[in-house]
C-alpha cells in the first residue's frame, strides 16, 4: 500500500483504536473524570475508582494509545488530559454542520424531560 | 510551575516544516482555521489572529514568546479588549515532534481564568481547528464551515 491508500488505511486504524478504547465502561469513566477535572495524576484517578493502581494504569495506556488521553510531565508527576481531537474527527465524519442545531435542540429536550 | 489546563494532541502525516508553516502562514491558516495568523514571528513581536470578513475583524492578539522553527512556538493569547491587561493574557504552546512517518503536534493552553469567555471559546475551538488542520495537510481538504 502506498500514498492515498496507506493514508486511508491509517485513518481507519486510528478510528478502530478510538472505538475500542471507548468500548469499556471503566475507560469511559476515566474520561468523564478528566472531563470534569483535567490534568490528573494516576493517584488522583485511582482515588475515585475502586480499582488497583495497576488496572487503572493499563486502562490509561489504552486511552493514551488511542490518543484520547494526552500526558504531560510536571516535575516527577505525570498529568493526564482528556484529548477530544479524535472524537471530533469521528463527529465531523458523520454530522453535517446544519444538523448540529437540530441535534442540540433534541439533546436539550431530552435533558429537560429527564430532569422532571 | 503552572499546570497546563488543556493539552491537545494530533498525529499528522506530514513534515515538521510543513506543519510549522501551516501555523504561521496567513494563507494556510485561512484555509483550515478561517482566520489569518499574522506576525513576523520573532520573539517579542506582536501577533494577530484576524477574520477574513470585510472588516478583517481582530479576534485574538498577543506576543511571540518563543519561536524555534520547526519545533516550538509559544504565544500569548488574549481578546483585543484585554491587550493592555497582561494579567488577562493566556498562553499557547505548539510543540512539533517528528515520529517516523508522522508528526505529533501538541497544543497546550494555560493561564486561563476558570469560567471565562476565553476558556469556553477555546474548549470548543481547538478540537475543530486541529482536525481541520490534519484534514488539510493529509488529504488536501480542510473541514467546511468551522465557525
Amino acid at each position: 500500500m502506498t500514498g492515498k491508500y496507506l493514508l486511508a488505511y491509517n485513518i481507519s486504524m486510528e478510528m478502530d483504536g478510538v472505538f475500542k478504547a471507548l468500548a469499556d465502561p471503566t475507560r469511559r469513566r476515566l474520561l468523564d473524570q478528566l472531563h470534569s477535572n483535567n490534568g490528573q495524576t494516576l493517584g488522583d484517578l485511582c482515588r475515585n475508582l475502586n480499582m488497583t493502581r495497576q488496572a487503572v494504569s493499563q486502562h490509561l495506556v489504552r486511552l493514551e494509545n488511542a490518543n484520547l488521553v494526552a500526558t504531560v510531565w510536571r516535575g516527577r508527576e505525570k498529568l493526564h488530559y482528556l484529548n477530544p481531537v479524535p472524537i471530533h474527527e469521528i463527529y465531523e465524519r458523520w454530522i453535517e454542520k446544519y444538523e448540529e442545531q437540530h441535534l442540540r435542540a433534541l439533546r436539550d429536550l431530552k435533558k429537560r424531560a429527564e430532569r422532571r | 510551575m503552572d499546570k497546563p489546563q488543556f493539552v491537545y494532541v494530533t498525529y499528522i502525516a506530514t513534515t515538521p516544516e510543513k506543519l510549522w508553516n501551516a501555523l504561521i502562514d496567513a494563507k494556510m491558516t485561512r484555509k483550515y482555521w478561517q482566520h489569518e495568523n499574522i506576525s513576523d514571528w520573532k520573539p517579542g513581536s506582536k501577533w494577530e489572529h484576524r477574520g477574513f470578513d470585510k472588516e478583517r475583524t481582530l479576534k485574538v492578539v498577543g506576543k511571540v514568546i518563543e519561536s524555534s522553527p520547526p519545533r516550538r512556538l509559544v504565544l500569548t493569547w488574549a481578546f483585543p479588549a484585554d491587550e493592555a491587561r497582561e494579567e488577562k493574557h493566556t498562553r499557547v504552546t505548539f510543540e512539533i515532534e517528528p515520529l517516523g512517518e508522522v508528526v505529533r503536534l501538541t497544543v497546550t493552553h494555560d493561564r486561563l481564568e476558570p469560567e471565562s469567555e476565553m476558556l469556553k471559546r477555546i474548549t470548543l475551538g481547538w478540537p475543530k481547528v486541529l482536525s481541520s488542520l490534519k484534514s488539510l495537510l493529509e488529504v488536501g481538504r480542510p473541514l467546511p464551515e468551522l465557525w
